[in-house]
């Protein structure tokens, strides 16, 4: 098995602990927090992810058009992304974290989460199993490493600006969502409101 | 490092510190924030050394581009359980229950049945993610901010998905 050199180890490391303090810090390494997110009882996830992407594409697009970094997009195979997501998105919503999330829950103390990580990598074992097999079906139709703004010969600030006015507006709009299902009185509110708007 | 201490910050303020935190990654390892590439390679390496004739690893190791190693991601996956560590312990946020309120009022009050369940769903997200390549980091987070187009595919489908379970497993019952 070939192994990095430590210094890029220790640097994953470092990089590696960041997220986690964020990750927890969100309290998106929280089971309650994510599935009241699918069940859009809670944003706090949309926000996280939201914010992450505005404020990550801006600078790694200034990075990449002044030269100093390089995309690093996977493919799109519509097989492998079609069959993978619907399988992903299942899976999460069982867990109740997702692999990154799941991590932090680990370090939070949660063993649930830590079944769910020895899971995942049962997962990955079968899926190590089966790729030969399935790799016809997960490359089929291939696209390559497109983005957006390649595919549309559009440019990306005008995503950018797109992605960051709908996070803007989520913040500012009056959220029906911001239900906090947290201390004895939001978890009786919770019980007996009825749902909708 | 009073702010350490808190039990949570803004959700936008975790949103834009992951956001630099990419620029960084992007600056210092030219790579994206991802997760599950690790747990193939891993999974990779222990079947090797494990049992390489019933996992049918070599034959793995044939079809496949890259050859797993042990890298910068796998110590990025370390780095979050040892940050979340940290953080829970600093802000005293202890575990709490082992199995979580919802959890327990669908499925009963059980370890087992949690774990199982933890288990199973963790399987099923990881196959999922090694087919389309990423998950909610590498796609979700590290994709979208690219504008990857595989991304803005993947992303529509996992949310609907996982919406859709998540209503089947739980919202019974919830709306009148």
């Amino acid at each position: 098995m070939r192994v990095d050199p430590v210094g890029k180890l220790a640097l994953g490391l470092g990089t590696g602990v960041v997220f986690g303090v964020l990750l927890q810090k969100g309290r998106v390494a929280k089971y309650d927090v994510i599935v009241d997110q699918l069940l859009f009882r809670d944003n706090t996830v949309a926000k996280v992810m939201g914010t992450a992407v505005a404020v990550g594409a801006a600078g790694v697009y200034a990075l990449v058009q002044s030269g100093r970094a390089k995309l690093d997009v996977k493919p799109l195979k519509v097989g492998g992304i079609v069959g993978g997501a619907g399988l992903f998105g299942a899976g999460i919503a069982v867990l109740g974290y997702c692999p990154g999330t799941s991590l932090a829950a680990v370090g939070e103390g949660r063993r649930d989460a830590l079944a769910g990580t020895l899971g995942m990598l049962a997962g990955a074992g079968l899926f190590v199993r089966a790729y030969p097999r399935i790799k016809p079906l997960l490359e089929a139709g291939d696209y390559g490493k497109t983005t957006l703004p390649s595919a549309t010969r559009t440019s990306p600030w005008a995503w950018i600006a797109g992605i960051a006015t709908a996070v803007a507006l989520g913040a500012l709009a009056p959220s029906a969502t911001a239900r906090r299902p947290r201390g004895i009185l939001g978890r009786m509110g919770g019980r007996s409101r009825s749902s909708g708007a | 490092m009073k702010a350490l201490e808190e039990s949570s910050w803004s959700p936008y303020a975790v949103g834009a510190g992951v956001g630099v935190l990419s620029w960084f990654t992007f600056l210092s390892a030219r790579k994206a924030l991802g997760v599950t590439t690790a747990f193939e390679g891993t999974a990779a390496a222990l079947a090797r050394n494990v049992a390489p004739g019933l996992t049918g690893v070599n034959e793995y190791l044939a079809t496949v581009e890259e050859p797993p190693k042990l890298d910068w991601e796998l110590m990025l996956n370390a780095g979050i359980v040892l940050g979340s560590f940290l953080s829970a312990r600093a802000s005293g946020d202890k575990g709490g229950h082992t199995v979580p309120r919802r959890w327990s009022r669908r499925f009963g009050p059980a370890a087992s049945t949690r774990y199982a369940g933890a288990f199973v769903g963790g399987a099923a997200a990881m196959f999922g993610a090694r087919m389309a390549r990423g998950c909610t980091s590498g796609h979700g987070i590290s994709g979208n901010l690219q504008l990857a187009g595989s991304s803005a595919l993947f992303t529509p489908i996992m949310g609907l998905s996982a919406v859709v379970v998540a209503r089947a497993l739980f919202g019974r019952g919830r709306r009148k």
